[in-house]
C-alpha cells in the first residue's frame, strides 16, 4: 500500500511546523490575552489617575498579588488534577494566626522557623484533604468545602475573640514583606522565581505531566500505568503547604490577624485560576496564567479603589471578569479546534 | 522479565469442553492451509503468554466462567465470540485492570499477577483499547510516552527526543502525524494510530488489539496488518480481537472461541471455514439473509439540497423515499456522520436545506428534526445514544416522555409497559426492564436505542454504524429488523463501513469521499470493488 512506503518526513518539514507555530500561538495567546488586558487596564486607569503608577501603590499592589499568585500556584496544581481546593482561605487564616502568634510570642525564633511552621499546618491541612480525595474517594469539591468551615471553625476556636497586633512582633517579622530591591518587593521576586519553578516543575518532570495527564482523561491515565492516588495526593498536600506559606505572608503584610484572615479568598483564587487559563476540568493551563491571573484582579481591586469607585463594585466586577474570561477561553478552543480540523480534512485523514 | 524459552508444562492447545466444536487442529484433513497460516508459528514456538481456566465474576454477573488462551511467540491470535461471550474482561484481565478470581496468568512461564496496568506494562503486555485512551489537552508525543518520557540529566523530560522517537514510530506505522499537535481534533483513525505507536514503544512482547479495526477504512486497516506482520517478524504476539471474520482469516495464524463466558475451541485458522467459527461462536447455524424484496419505494421523506459546512463537507445532496435504505459509504473521516448530524439538528451547517415530509427543517434543532418525524440512531451509543446509569426502560422512554406522561407525570408503569413491548418486539435480552442500562451486552444496548426511537413511531431513521461492535447474532437481528422497517414503510438513511452491510441492506448506495459526493450505485450495480474505488479514489482502487 502506498501508506506503508510513505516517506517519512524530515523533522522540520513544512505541515508539521506550521501547526506547531499554530498550537505556540495559541498558548501564547492564552497568556499574552490575560497581560494585554492587564497592560489596557492599567494604561486606562493611570491616564485618569496619575497616582495609580506611584511606587507605593505599585508595591501594594505586587505584594497582595504576591499572595494570591502563591495561592494560585497551589490551586492551579489541583485544578490541573481536574479536582478543586476550597480551604486555601482557611488554611491561610489559620497558618496566619497561627504563625503570627509564634512570632510574636517568641522573639528571636529564626524567621525560617516560622516559615517552616507555617508550612507544616499548611501541609498537615493538604494531607487531610489529599487522603479523603484519593484514599476516601470523596469528590474534592466535597472534602475542601468541609474541611473550609473544619478549619475555620478550629481557628475561630483557636483564636477566640483575640488578635495578634504588629506591635507584638519583633521588627523582622514585619519587613518580609516590606524590603524591596530596585522598587520591587523582594518578596514579588521570590514568588515569581517559585512560580518559574512550579511552571518548570509542571512542564518538565513526568509526575508533573502526569498531573496534566490525569485531568485530561482520568481513564486514560489509570490505563497508563500512572499512579494517581499518589499524584493527587502531591497535589493537595503542595496546595495546602503553599497556602501555610502564604499565610505567613498575609501576617506579615497586614500586621493584624484575627479569626477572619483570608475569609472567602478561595473563590478569588478559583477566579485567578480561571481567569488565567486553566481549564476548570483540568489537563490545561499553567501556573503563569494563573499568578498573571491572580496580578490582574489585584490590579482590578486596586484601581477601583484609586479611582474611587465604591469597594461595593469589586466583586461584581470580579464575577463579569470571570464570565469574560471564560467566553474568550470557549472562543480560542472552539477557534483551535475548528483549525485542527480543517487541517486533517485538508489532509484527507 | 523472566528469561523465555521454558515453555510451562501444559502449554499443549487447550482443545476442550464444546461437544459441538468444528473440526480440530489435530484433523490431518487440512491440505489446503496455504492462505493463510504459511508463514504460520510452527507448534515450538515458544508461549509467551497464557491464561489457565480464568473466571471472574461482577457481583452475581459471570462474566468469565473458564477462561484460556495461549500465545506464541510471533503469531497473531484471534479471540473471537459474541458480545457478552467475556473477551473485554479477558482483555482487561491482561491489562492488569481487573485481577481474576481463579485461574492463572502465565508470562514466559511464570505464573504472575498483574496488579494494576502498571504492572501489565512492565510485563511486556500492551493494549490497544476499542476506544482510543489519549489524552485530548497533551501532544501526541506525549501520549505515546505518558509515564515513559526520555529523560536527560537531572532526570528532566527531554522533549526533543521524545518527538524524535515518536517520529520514528511514525515512519514505522508510515503515517504522518504532527508529534507536537494535541490529541484533541485527531480522527478516530488517527487516535488509533497513536493508540499503536504507544503499544510500539513498549517494545511489548504481547500486543492485545481490541477491535481495532472497527474505526478504521480500508486502507488504514491494510496499513494496520501491514503493522501486525512486521510485529510477528519481531518475534512478538498479537491477540486480535474482532467481529469481521474475513479480517481474521486475513491476518491471524490461530484463533480462540469463546462463548457465554467459557473456551470453547483454540485450532489453527487453516482448514476452518468462517461458518465454522460462527458455528463455534452461537452454537448454531447462521441463517445466511437474503436481500430483503421489498416493494417500490414511496413518495421521498427525506431531502437534503446542496448542504455545505465549511472544512466539513460540500454540496451534498440526495432524497431518501418511504420504504427505502439508502447507505452512505465511504471511508472514515469522509463526513457521512457529519452530515447525518447536520440533518439531525445537532450540528449546524452552512448553506443548503434539508426536507422532511414536506417541510424544511430549522437549523440546528434536534427537536425539529423529532417533530418531523426523523429519528436518530448515533454513532457512540454509550455516549450519545444511552444514558447508560439509567435503566432499560427509562431509556426506551426516554424521547416517547410527552406521549407518556398524564398531566405533566411520568407513571413508572406506563414506561415499563411501553418498554416492555418494545423490548419484545426488537427481542432484546435482559434481566429486569429496571437494570440500568449499561448491564447489557453492546449488541442488546443498540437495541435500546433503536427502541427508543421506533417507540415514536418514525417515518425517517438515520442510524450511524448500526452494527459496529455488536457480536455476529445480533447483527444479524438488526439487519433483519432495517429491513423489516423499510418494509414497513420508513425511510431508512444508513451510515456503514461495513461493505457487506451495505451490499446486504442498502438499495441505493452514496459514497462519500472528502466531504462530497463522489458516486451513487443502485444494489444491482454496487460491488465491494466499485464502492471501495469510489471512496478512495482510483488510484487506491487499482492497486487493490
Amino acid at each position: 500500500m502506498t501508506a506503508t512506503l510513505a516517506p517519512h518526513r524530515e523533522p522540520g518539514s513544512p505541515a508539521p511546523a506550521s501547526s506547531r507555530r499554530l498550537a505556540d500561538r495559541v498558548f501564547r495567546i492564552r497568556e499574552f490575552g490575560i497581560v494585554a488586558v492587564l497592560v489596557v487596564f492599567v494604561a486606562v486607569t493611570a491616564s485618569i489617575q496619575s497616582r495609580f503608577l506611584s511606587s507605593t501603590n505599585i508595591q501594594f499592589i505586587l505584594v497582595d498579588a504576591t499572595i494570591f499568585a502563591l495561592l494560585a500556584l497551589g490551586e492551579t496544581i489541583v485544578v490541573i488534577s481536574r479536582n478543586v481546593d476550597l480551604s486555601v482561605g482557611s488554611v491561610l487564616g489559620l497558618s496566619a494566626f497561627l504563625t503570627a502568634r509564634l512570632a510574636s510570642n517568641t522573639h528571636g525564633l529564626p524567621l525560617p522557623l516560622v516559615f517552616l511552621a507555617g508550612i507544616g499546618i499548611g501541609l498537615l491541612c493538604g494531607i487531610v484533604n489529599g487522603l479523603m480525595v484519593t484514599i476516601g474517594r470523596v469528590p474534592s469539591l466535597v472534602v475542601t468545602l468541609a474541611t473550609l468551615y473544619i478549619i475555620r471553625g478550629a481557628d475561630v476556636l483557636i483564636v477566640g475573640g483575640g488578635q495578634v497586633v504588629p506591635s507584638s512582633y519583633y521588627p523582622s517579622f514585619l519587613t518580609i514583606s516590606k524590603a524591596t530591591v530596585a522598587g520591587i518587593p523582594d518578596l514579588a521576586i521570590v514568588v515569581a522565581v517559585v512560580i518559574a519553578g512550579g511552571a518548570y516543575w509542571l512542564r518538565t518532570y513526568r509526575s508533573g505531566r502526569e498531573l496534566y495527564a490525569i485531568g485530561s482523561n482520568p481513564d486514560a491515565a489509570r490505563l497508563a500505568g500512572i499512579p494517581m492516588g499518589r499524584r493527587v495526593f502531591t497535589a493537595f498536600a503542595l496546595s495546602g503547604a503553599i497556602a501555610g506559606v502564604a499565610g505567613v505572608l498575609w501576617a506579615s503584610r497586614y500586621g493584624t490577624v484575627d479569626s477572619t484572615a483570608g475569609t472567602s479568598y478561595e473563590l478569588q483564587v478559583v477566579a485567578a485560576v480561571v481567569v488565567g487559563g486553566v481549564a476548570i476540568f483540568g489537563g490545561s493551563g499553567s501556573v503563569v496564567g494563573a499568578a498573571i491571573g491572580a496580578l490582574l484582579l489585584q490590579t482590578i481591586n486596586s484601581a477601583l479603589y484609586v479611582l474611587g469607585v465604591s469597594p461595593n463594585w469589586d466583586q461584581a466586577i470580579a464575577g463579569f471578569l470571570l464570565i469574560l474570561a471564560i467566553v474568550l477561553d470557549r472562543l480560542i478552543s472552539l477557534r483551535l479546534t475548528a483549525s485542527l480540523r480543517r487541517r486533517s480534512a485538508r489532509r484527507g485523514a | 522479565m523472566d528469561s523465555p524459552g521454558t515453555p510451562p508444562a501444559p502449554a499443549a492447545p487447550v482443545n476442550t469442553t464444546s461437544p459441538d466444536s468444528p473440526n480440530t487442529p489435530d484433523s490431518p484433513n487440512t491440505p489446503d492451509s496455504t492462505a493463510t497460516a504459511d508463514a504460520g508459528t510452527d507448534a515450538g514456538a515458544p508461549v509467551v503468554l497464557s491464561l489457565e481456566h480464568v473466571s471472574k465474576s461482577f457481583g452475581a454477573v459471570r462474566a468469565v466462567i473458564d477462561g484460556s488462551i495461549e500465545l506464541r511467540a510471533g503469531e497473531a491470535h484471534a479471540l473471537v465470540g459474541e458480545n457478552g461471550a467475556g473477551k473485554s474482561t479477558m482483555v482487561k484481565i491482561l491489562a492488569g485492570v481487573h485481577q481474576p478470581d481463579s485461574g492463572t496468568l502465565l508470562v514466559n512461564g511464570q505464573p504472575t499477577e498483574l496488579h494494576g496496568p502498571a504492572g501489565a506494562i512492565g510485563a511486556g503486555i500492551a493494549i490497544i483499547y476499542q476506544e482510543p485512551t489519549l489524552f485530548p489537552d497533551l501532544s501526541v508525543a506525549e501520549n505515546i510516552f505518558m509515564g515513559r518520557q526520555p529523560l536527560r540529566r537531572g532526570r528532566r523530560i527531554d522533549g526533543r527526543e521524545m518527538t524524535t522517537e515518536a517520529d520514528a514510530l511514525f515512519a514505522r506505522l508510515g503515517v504522518r502525524i504532527d508529534p507536537g499537535r494535541i490529541a484533541r481534533g485527531l480522527s478516530i483513525a488517527d487516535q488509533q494510530v497513536v493508540e499503536i505507536a504507544k503499544a510500539l514503544s513498549l517494545n511489548a512482547r504481547v500486543i492485545v488489539m481490541d477491535e481495532p479495526t472497527a474505526a478504521l477504512s480500508a486502507v488504514e486497516v491494510a496499513r494496520l496488518f501491514d503493522v501486525i506482520a512486521a510485529l510477528r517478524a519481531d518475534g512478538a504476539a498479537v491477540l486480535f480481537i474482532s467481529h469481521r471474520l474475513e479480517e481474521v482469516f486475513e491476518i491471524c495464524q490461530r484463533v480462540t472461541v469463546m462463548r457465554d463466558g467459557r473456551h470453547v475451541l483454540t485450532s489453527p485458522l487453516a482448514g476452518l471455514t468462517t461458518g465454522d467459527l460462527v458455528r463455534a461462536m452461537v452454537g448454531r447455524d447462521m441463517p445466511e439473509r437474503v436481500a430483503g424484496e421489498r416493494g417500490a419505494p414511496g413518495a421521498v421523506q427525506l431531502t437534503a439540497q446542496r448542504l455545505t459546512r465549511e472544512g466539513v463537507f460540500t454540496d451534498v445532496s440526495f432524497e431518501v423515499r418511504a420504504g427505502e435504505i439508502v447507505a452512505l459509504a465511504g471511508l472514515v473521516g469522509a463526513g457521512r456522520s457529519e452530515v447525518a448530524r447536520a440533518i439531525f439538528g445537532i450540528d449546524r451547517y452552512d448553506a443548503g436545506t434539508v426536507t422532511a415530509g414536506g417541510r424544511q427543517l430549522r437549523k440546528g434543532s434536534p427537536t425539529a428534526a423529532m417533530t418531523a418525524g426523523i429519528g436518530f440512531v448515533p454513532e457512540d451509543r454509550r455516549q450519545q445514544g444511552l444514558v447508560m446509569e439509567m435503566s432499560i426502560q427509562q431509556n426506551v422512554a426516554l424521547a416517547s416522555l410527552a406521549t407518556l406522561r398524564k398531566a405533566g407525570i411520568i407513571r413508572a408503569s406506563a414506561e415499563r409497559s411501553f418498554a416492555a413491548d418494545w423490548a419484545v418486539r426488537l427481542s432484546v435480552k435482559y434481566g429486569r426492564l429496571t437494570d440500568p442500562v449499561s448491564m447489557l451486552s453492546g449488541g442488546n444496548q443498540q437495541k435500546v436505542v433503536l427502541a427508543k426511537w421506533l417507540g415514536r413511531r418514525p417515518s425517517i431513521l438515520i442510524v450511524d454504524e448500526p452494527t459496529r461492535g455488536i457480536d455476529v447474532g445480533t447483527k444479524a437481528d438488526v439487519h433483519n429488523l432495517l429491513d423489516r422497517l423499510a418494509g414497513e414503510g420508513i425511510a431508512v438513511l444508513m451510515i456503514s463501513s461495513e461493505l457487506p452491510e451495505v451490499l446486504r441492506l442498502a438499495d441505493r448506495i452514496l459514497v462519500m469521499r472528502e466531504g462530497r459526493l463522489a458516486a451513487e450505485f443502485t444494489q444491482a450495480e454496487a460491488s465491494e470493488e466499485s464502492i471501495m474505488a469510489a471512496a478512495t479514489g482510483q488510484l487506491e482502487a487499482q492497486e487493490r
